[in-house]
């Protein structure tokens, strides 16, 4: 298989990330989609360390996928604080930064 | 040959006194304040004698000794040197500027007594000693400059040290701002001494202008010489510029004295003879020199005669014998000059010391037509007094004789008749309101409400600098006494090397040998004359018939309105200077290019600065998707703007 289907399917991820990132309103869907498309450019950069055959890459993908568990660690803390303090999971209730 | 190597010592004692009383005087008694006054000026004084012994050693090709310290300014091809120079002419300021104010701190010492900011009074003085020492020692156009402008600076913070009363913060602030008019023309002078001769330094640019010939139409030589005199003008209190120092009277009297005796107004006539080189070399400004000081001579002798504070009078009698000092340069006699200059700090010290001792007694009171009888009561001031005045007045074989009467025949035999006849009918004038003041101040009766005010006779620390300063009026003069048979005046030898070169320039054809000398002789007898007939008038209206004066006044009442007010110059300034420029600062400078211009444009930034945020802060929403979307098309500009890049 040619690397270009894995950069379409990263691409295809990555978007699919995008529009659940601006368009969904769960706060735990958007965190989601966040996630996606960390995996989407990891799989772009597997491809590609793949098709050079060199391992920078997939180096990348580990710190990647690291940082990505750090930042769901601290994400859904941050998340559960905000259900339990508003008894909602809708990002619009959360705009206390609003003019 | 301490002090010769290390001439800063002189500077540096009484900077160090001003450092300490400035510094922790504030904490100390009172007697260690005057420890440190009294004793640092004392130890620059001995200084200077250990000075001038050394100096006596010298060789003569090594005069002018200069020491350099340390480079100062160094910008491009200029260059000033932190450089002292000894030479005759400045070893004479120094002990007359040490000796002097020594004197009057110790005066000080008993006459501030229990005044308020009594230590920062002392920092002060002892400041205004280490400037005008430095004026007199600096060894380039740069430093004296510094001198120059801190005796400036001293006279201001001493004339306004009562600063609580308005009329005496007003008269620092006059002082100050004329004497700014003055300097700003030394400093044109300075400026065009170094495009000129690529120096300030005083050896390099003597000589240059030594190698060139007198300069007989408007050329560059006579333009600083004149602007170099204006700054004398202004620090030595000539026409125009001499009306900061009545003014300054709202000072102490010991300030008084120092300005007018040892420091400050000395600095011109000082400034003036250093540069004797420059000034012959432009007949056209000496003869500047000698009109403005002689028609100064004459014209604050007239305003003199009929004022009526004690102190007014021998101010308005400083501005006039500094007229002849003027004279005397103006005519080439330099030397004589800063010989009329060293007695006239003697006797002027005294007469503005034993003024103060008068007004000590009467507790304060200054106005002549409230003294009266005060010679029993306070002895010792009087004597004191009349040595200082039969001085001034010119009484044979006093100090002012010599001098002034050297700077008559200097005149006279330079061809000047006309100043000489003006300088003439100021020594008259001269005679009548020095006497009128003694015999006002302590002769007849009593004006004052005797019981009202403790008359005492003052302290002996106040005394003793009277008794000091009477003997060297006196005496001061005596260096001239040979001439009086035909000798030599040693006093004018001394100083001759400094002004030799000047003197070989415009040689002054003066009348030699028997016949000349008998002809000083008679000039000297008219002077004397004239002094005799000024004291007989002041005699017959004050002594012999006391309401003589008054129907005077009477009769001339215009003339004597016109006087009194002193010729109404204050208020022809007020109406030609200040008050148009207090109008333009007020009016356009203030009103409109402060608070329009400036104010506007600095308001005006802040302002759109405001509102730009006002606008730009709806992007705020507060809506995380609407974040989410500016992340998202940020993103996609920047990789746009990528891909465009590289392709």
């Amino acid at each position: 298989m040619p690397a270009s289907w894995y950069l379409a399917l990263s691409a295809i991820l990555f978007g699919l990330g995008v529009v659940g990132f601006v368009f969904k309103r769960n706060i735990i869907t958007i965190f989601m989609s966040i996630e996606l498309m960390l995996n989407a450019v990891n799989l772009a950069l597997v491809a590609f360390s793949r098709q050079l055959g060199e391992l920078q890459g997939q180096v990348f993908v580990f710190f990647v996928i690291v940082v990505a568990a750090a930042e769901a660690a601290v994400g859904l803390a941050i998340i559960l604080l905000i259900a339990r303090n508003r008894q909602s999971l809708n990002v619009e209730d959360v705009d206390l930064l609003k003019l | 040959m301490l002090v010769l190597e290390h001439l800063w010592i002189i500077l540096a004692l009484p900077l160090l006194g001003a450092a300490l009383n400035g510094l922790f005087g504030a904490r100390w008694p009172k007697r260690w304040v005057d420890a440190v006054a009294v004793g640092s000026t004392g130890a620059a004084m001995l200084a200077a004698l250990e000075l001038w012994r050394e100096f006596a050693s010298l060789p003569a090709a090594q005069v002018p000794w200069v020491k350099s310290y340390f480079p100062w300014m160094v910008a491009g091809s200029f260059r000033a040197d932190f450089a002292l120079q000894v030479d005759q002419l400045a070893i004479v300021m120094l002990l007359v500027v040490t000796g002097v104010g020594w004197l009057i701190h110790i005066y000080a010492t008993g006459y501030m007594a229990g005044q308020g900011g009594y230590y920062r009074f002392f920092a002060f003085l002892n400041l205004f000693m280490f400037f005008m020492l430095l004026l007199a020692m600096a060894a380039n156009f740069s430093l004296l400059f510094v001198g120059w402008e801190g005796v400036g600076l001293c006279s201001y913070l001493l004339i306004g040290f009562y600063f609580l009363r308005q009329s005496a913060a007003d008269a620092g602030k006059k002082a100050f701002i004329v004497n700014r008019i003055g300097d700003f023309g030394f400093l044109l002078a300075i400026f065009l001494i170094f495009r000129t001769f690529g120096t300030t330094d005083f050896g390099p640019v003597f000589t240059a202008v030594g190698q060139q010939p007198a300069e007989n139409s408007f050329g560059v030589i006579t333009a600083i010489a004149l602007l170099l005199f204006a700054g004398a003008v202004g620090k030595s209190a000539q026409l125009p510029l001499y009306v900061w120092l009545p003014d300054a009277m709202e000072g102490p009297t010991p300030v008084s004295a120092l300005i007018h005796a040892a420091t400050m107004v000395a600095a011109g006539v000082y400034m003036v003879a250093r540069c004797g080189d420059i000034f012959v070399h432009a007949p056209a400004a000496m003869t500047v020199v000698a009109v403005t000081g002689c028609l100064t001579a004459f014209y604050a002798a007239t305003i003199g005669l009929v004022q009526t504070d004690i102190k007014r009078v021998l101010a308005y009698s400083t501005i006039s014998q500094l007229g002849y000092m003027f004279l005397a340069c103006g005519v080439g006699a330099f030397a004589m000059g800063i010989f009329h200059l060293m007695t006239h700090a003697f006797f002027k010290a005294l007469l503005f010391l034993a003024a103060g001792s008068a007004i000590h007694a009467l507790a304060g009171e200054q106005d002549l037509r409230r003294m009266g009888g005060l010679r029993a009561k306070i002895p010792w001031t009087y004597r004191t007094m009349l040595m200082g005045t039969l001085a001034i007045a010119g009484a044979p074989l006093f100090s002012g004789f010599f001098s002034k009467d050297a700077i008559l025949w200097q005149a006279y035999a330079s061809g000047h008749t006309a100043l000489w006849l003006l300088a003439l009918a100021a020594a008259l004038l001269t005679a009548f309101y020095m006497f009128r003041l003694v015999f006002l101040a302590f002769h007849g009766a009593p004006r004052f409400e005797e019981h009202a005010v403790h008359l005492h006779e003052s302290p002996p620390n106040m005394i003793a600098p009277l008794v000091v300063l009477a003997v060297l009026s006196v005496a001061g003069g005596w260096m001239a006494a040979p001439v009086l048979w035909g000798g030599p005046n040693y006093f004018e030898e001394y100083l001759a090397p400094v002004f030799t070169r000047a003197a070989t320039v415009a040689p002054r054809l003066m009348p030699a040998g028997e016949q000349a000398h008998a002809l000083e002789l008679l000039m000297t007898g008219v002077a004397v004359a004239m002094a005799a007939v000024g004291f007989f008038v002041a005699w017959w209206f004050y002594i012999r018939q006391p309401q003589r004066p008054d129907k005077l006044a009477e009769q001339f009442r215009a003339p004597y309105t016109l006087l009194l007010n002193k010729y109404y110059v204050d208020e022809l300034y007020g109406a030609l200077f200040v008050r148009p420029l207090a109008w333009l600062s007020d009016q356009v400078l203030w009103q409109w290019a402060d608070v329009k211009l400036i104010d506007g444009a600095v308001n005006g930034l802040a302002a759109t600065a405001r509102d730009l945020g006002g606008s730009l802060r709806r992007m705020q929403s507060g809506n995380t998707r609407s974040y989410a979307a500016w992340v998202i098309l940020g993103a996609a500009a920047i990789t746009t703007f990528v891909y465009l890049l590289v392709r």
